[in-house]
């Protein structure tokens, strides 16, 4: 047995021992421990060093409002989670855990340095000192900010874990199961409606735990538990949740739960699921989160061995364990005699209790006196000692600024309690300040909600117990036997005859914030407690000032001279702890991550070793190499192969929209630029859409199936919001017109066929259309059949070559590919992908919506005043046209770029400018949109967005580059068979 | 996350399954009053929104469900529907709006 283990007590088995490491070393623990509860039982108090002056720090709670005890597990695996409270983190036999921030060790940090000049360090300090220079920044002072002050180091590697995710539904979810939780559940039970309970502790029961000796309705806290336990897991529908933190809290009662499955585990293989995101939709949520004790500001309070009051009952309560042999007490409320009594019922000694108040409740006394316990009454401790761990305390009585040294090896202290408000708040709940408690509780709810015991300013067990029934919808009154929870006293400054400036009373803990720095931040001008917090940084570490932000808030609100209800509180944001990225990212991870589109085609390209490329969510692919090809060899391959003879591409992922109805041509007459009346059926057309501004919207070939019924395509990426973009004006516009459109992009799969001999390849397939260059022209659009298979075949071309595009059934899409391309090897037929597919339609000129637009180009900016209408009364984007904007000169306009080195192939995206001698800032006159280098004219070309472009014809520009301008003259963008004479190859 | 009642569905389903979609109450003028329209008029059609703080007509899409488009009343500042209604109504008075925050 450890010798700070207490027999007999806590609930805790201490037949099954557990053995784990610290820094190394190893210790015994128990069943039911906790990290930090274990260390304790060990008599080690000393767990970690602080954020900014690396002071040696000891546990202060006994919970995960844990400020100090942050340490590092490693689970084996490349598993590593850094900054866990030792407080929460559940012992298993073989746990490993680190302290942080610290070098070479613990006991002996370098960094510690910064607490011998901790004068130099206040507020804001950082901020005022590593200014300038500028250049110091990145090489300087980051590097040095980053080693000094840090938790701990982030894990190298991915996260190796699982993680799971679901959703959930319930009348009543009941976060916390103290008391007030488990009455509420016990109630709302009963009415039948589905009801979750959940704790983030593995044990449920709350403060029972730590206060087993009260009794409820005559039985014993952990008896009363137990059976309420048992009756609860007994109810159908009621789903009881322990190691599940209630994160956050959305609208409309929307409530994350992060459930912890495996931590606490030994040995578990990576596999199963390490955490699960519960997303609740709850009919009624109780809050029963509790209330979180104070510390004391008082010079030498962060001093390992000193902790809350409550933290001390909870150690002893619930996990058997002393915090020391002699415990010195210092408070302002009464409930910390609870604590005193209790441990001094165990066998501690209780060297002193020191009270700030001058008079306190008669039975306290007396208990005190039958205890043998020296109480100090209007006094406060003014300083402590001890390097690792605390040795002794100063009391110092202002009234005759008599002083004393009372030795102990442990200080709990109390400054009264904080109602946890934080899921209230994220609820956007109103809060008020109560004075008696001087504290904030919740006011009026913006959701149905509502906040019960401790965490309502309900305190004590039986009221607890009474508000969690009646919110559950009970009535029932509960007859307890417990400790007088009684009342306190809350000073913004305690009494002490050292200089302020030459204390070090620590508000926060975790971030090295203390009552100087907050005075000296109100003394600099930030009088909003917001600025306070983010100037001092109180309140935002992990712990986000659990323990900490009410004793700042009464220290700024003294300094700037205000009621505290003036100042106010700062925001509460989720999550209500540290939560893993794991957690919230669930299965979304690798393949998960994103849904990859893959057209029927896909596996085909994928057995050619092709490398793919994403386009918007789908995977395309970009080329296909041949043994020791690189890309720029492929392509070059792939484009000459094409245009000499075929090509084969795979344009499945075309955005399609089934356009049908009456109104059908009427709809299309005001969704795109172009007219539509005039266009036949059988044939196909360029369709150019614009929004109502007058830009570029996108772009594709339209195909008129029948009087009432065309098949639009879209560009890859565009389909969705063309889609949208239709639905929007159909259904909240152009109401009148008797239209249905149909999403049909999954329904096709569309193979395209380019080169000389690609009507030779398909005409033994083809049924049921004659396929003859009188018959089937350029922009023919017809229905048929192709091996077998229904097919809407479409003659066009975005290369410029004789062109097919093949619709057919999406699962037939493989099988038509593969009988085309085994018919293709007498034309020596090659697959290219969209690298090939670009370079071919640049070298035509054809604009890519979205590379050589940008949404600032209009029909004219892309030299494409023949799609737009000129007849048509009305089309979106028409009226914005003529805006004055649009119709001004001196706008960016889309040329082509021939570099004077003919091997040169401009980047995408380079600046262009008139004068590359002009003094830096250059005036940017336009930028490169597209550049490649074309095997079919043995050079590179390139389409660029050039101010007043046009007009520039045959003149000079130059592309500044690191190391080199290039010059490059300005031509039509058309590159190759400008007069689309191999469109008419027989 | 919110909960939305869609008009058309007549159900109140996640936030997750809608699109907003700008300031309701916006009528495209007809080709007649756009060529009659300054071009002053014209960008105030296109580009000026009220920006208002407090209950605000709103478009919203039921996108990944019914796919049609709606109106609703939203508080910009609590972030709370009071109403949707169909974009074939007229926008709601502040009677109605007020009885429907008292339902």
């Amino acid at each position: 047995m450890t010798k700070f283990r207490r027999p007999g007590h806590g609930n805790v088995d201490v037949s099954k021992t557990l053995n784990f490491s610290f820094d190394g070393k190893s210790y015994q623990g128990v069943q039911g421990d906790t990290l930090a509860s274990a260390l304790l039982a060990n008599g080690v108090h000393l767990m970690g060093r602080s954020f900014k002056y690396h002071r040696p720090r000891g546990v202060v709670g006994a919970g995960s409002e844990e400020p100090n005890a942050l340490v590092a597990v490693d689970r084996g695996q490349g598993r590593i989670t850094p900054n866990v409270r030792a407080t929460s983190l559940e012992l298993y036999d073989g746990l490993k855990a680190n302290s942080q921030n610290r070098w070479p060790n613990l006991k002996t940090d370098i960094g510690a340095f910064n607490n011998t000049f901790s004068m130099f360090f206040p507020a804001g300090f950082y901020n005022k000192t590593f200014k300038w220079p500028a250049s110091f920044w990145d090489k300087v002072y980051e590097p040095f900010i980053r080693n000094m002050a840090g938790l701990g180091p982030a894990p190298e590697h991915p996260d190796p874990d699982n993680y799971a995710s679901t959703y959930g539904h319930c009348e009543t979810l009941i976060v916390g199961a103290g008391p007030s939780g488990i009455a509420a559940a016990l109630s709302a039970a009963r009415n039948g409606g589905r009801v979750i309970l959940c704790d983030e502790n593995p044990e449920l029961g709350g403060s029972l735990l730590s206060t087993p000796g009260v009794q409820i309705e005559g039985k014993f806290a952990l008896d009363w538990l137990a059976k309420s336990l048992e009756k609860l897991r007994k109810t159908e529908n009621v789903r009881v949740m322990s190691r599940t933190t209630a994160i956050g809290y959305f609208h409309d009662n929307f409530v994350a739960l992060a459930e912890r499955l495996t931590d606490h585990i030994p040995g578990v293989e990576i596999g199963p699921a390490r955490e699960k995101l519960h997303r609740i939709r709850a009919g009624k949520v109780i809050l029963a989160q509790g209330a979180i004790e104070r510390p004391l500001v008082f010079n030498g309070n962060d001093r390992p061995g000193v902790m809350l009051a409550s933290s001390a009952q909870t150690y002893l309560g619930k996990y058997g364990v002393a915090v020391g042999n002699e415990v010195a007490v210092f408070t302002s409320h009464d409930s910390a005699y609870e604590a005193a009594f209790n441990l001094s019922d165990s066998n501690i000694r209780i060297p002193a209790i020191v009270d700030i108040r001058e008079d306190i409740r008669t039975d306290l006394k007396e208990q005190a006196e039958q205890r043998g316990i020296d109480l100090f009454l209007g006094s406060a401790v003014s300083k402590t000692k001890g390097k690792h761990r605390i040795k002794s305390i100063e009391v110092f009585y202002p009234n005759t600024g008599s002083k004393q040294m009372i030795g102990c090896d442990a200080l709990i202290m109390s400054g009264g309690w904080t109602p946890s408000l934080h899921l209230w708040s994220h609820s956007k709940g109103g809060i008020k300040w109560d004075a008696d408690l001087a504290a904030y509780i919740p006011d009026q709810a913006n959701e149905n909600c509502v906040s019960v015991g401790a965490c309502n300013g309900d305190f004590g067990v039986a009221a607890a117990l009474n508000a969690g029934t009646k919110a559950g919808g009970g009535r029932k009154k509960f007859n307890t036997n417990e400790f007088d929870f009684g009342t306190g006293i809350s000073l913004d400054t305690l009494p002490n005859y050292i200089d302020t400036s030459k204390q070090k009373a620590f508000v926060d803990f975790q971030n090295d914030v203390t009552e100087k720095d907050i005075k000296l931040a109100v003394r600099e001008g930030f009088k909003s407690i917001e600025h306070v917090k983010r100037y001092t940084t109180n309140g935002m570490a992990t712990d986000q000032g659990k323990t900490s932000n009410l004793n700042a808030l009464q220290i700024a609100a003294k300094a700037v001279d205000q009621p505290v209800e003036k100042v106010g509180l700062t925001t509460f944001r989720p999550p209500y702890t540290p939560t893993t990225f794991g957690a919230v990212a669930g299965y979304r991870n690798d393949q998960l991550f994103e849904v990859t589109r893959k057209t029927p085609i896909d596996p085909w390209a994928e057995a050619q070793k092709v490398v793919f490329e994403p386009v918007g969510i789908w995977r395309r692919a970009w080329y296909f190499p041949k043994k020791g090809e690189d890309m720029h060899q492929a392509v070059a391959r792939e484009c000459k192969a094409t245009r000499e003879s075929l090509g084969i591409f795979d344009a499945s992922t075309l955005g399609k929209i089934e356009v049908v109805g009456p109104d059908a041509a009427k709809f299309m007459n005001l969704m795109y630029t172009n007219p539509w009346n005039a266009l036949k059926t059988g044939s196909c057309r360029y369709g150019l859409m614009l929004r109502e501004d007058g830009y570029i919207y996108d772009d594709g070939v339209v195909g008129r199936l029948a009087e009432d019924r065309f098949h639009v395509t879209t560009t890859t990426g565009g389909a969705p919001r063309v889609y949208r973009h239709m639905e929007d004006y159909l259904q909240t516009e152009f109401t009148e017109l008797d239209v249905w459109l149909t999403s049909t992009t999954e329904q096709w799969a569309v193979i395209a066929l380019n080169g000389p001999n690609a009507r030779k390849l398909i005409e033994p397939f083809v049924e049921g259309i004659d396929l003859s260059r009188e018959n089937f022209p350029h922009m023919a659009f017809r229905e048929g059949k192709i091996c077998g298979v229904p097919t809407r075949l479409f003659r066009v071309s975005f290369s410029g070559e004789l062109g097919f595009e093949i619709n057919i059934p999406a699962h037939y899409g493989r099988a038509v590919w593969e009988m085309l391309f085994e018919a293709g090897q007498q034309y020596d037929i090659t697959p290219y992908g969209t690298e090939t597919m670009h370079v071919l339609r640049a070298e035509k000129g054809f604009i890519i919506v979205g590379q050589d637009t940008d949404g600032t180009v209009t029909p004219f900016d892309a030299g494409m005043p023949w799609a737009v209408s000129k007849k048509k009364k009305d089309f979106v984007g028409k009226r914005s046209l003529a805006r004055p904007d649009l119709v001004a000169e001196g706008r960016k306009q889309l040329v082509g770029l021939l570099t004077e080195d003919p091997n040169v192939v401009l980047e995408e995206g380079a600046q262009i400018v008139a004068d590359p001698d002009q003094p830096i800032p250059m005036d940017m006159i336009g930028h490169v949109t597209s550049s490649y280098w074309s095997e079919a004219l043995g050079r590179s070309i390139a389409m660029a967005l050039v101010k007043d472009g046009v007009n520039l014809t045959d003149t000079d520009v130059y592309i500044p580059m690191p190391g080199q301008t290039h010059t490059a003259r300005i031509t039509a963008p058309v590159f190759y068979d400008p007069k689309g004479e191999r469109l008419n190859v027989v | 996350m919110l909960l939305i009642h869609c008009p058309h569905c007549n159900e109140e389903r996640p936030e997750l399954e809608f699109a907003y979609a700008g300031e309701a109450h916006i009528v495209r003028p007809n080709e007649a009053e756009q060529a009659e329209m300054s071009d002053a008029d014209w960008s105030k059609f296109m580009f000026i929104r009220d920006n208002i703080r407090g209950d605000h007509a709103e478009r919203w899409w039921h996108a990944h469900g019914c796919n049609m488009f709606f109106n609703a009343i939203r508080n910009t500042v609590t972030d709370k529907f009071t109403m949707t209604y169909k974009v074939c109504q007229k926008r709601p008075t502040e009677h109605q709006i007020k009885v429907a925050k008292n339902d």
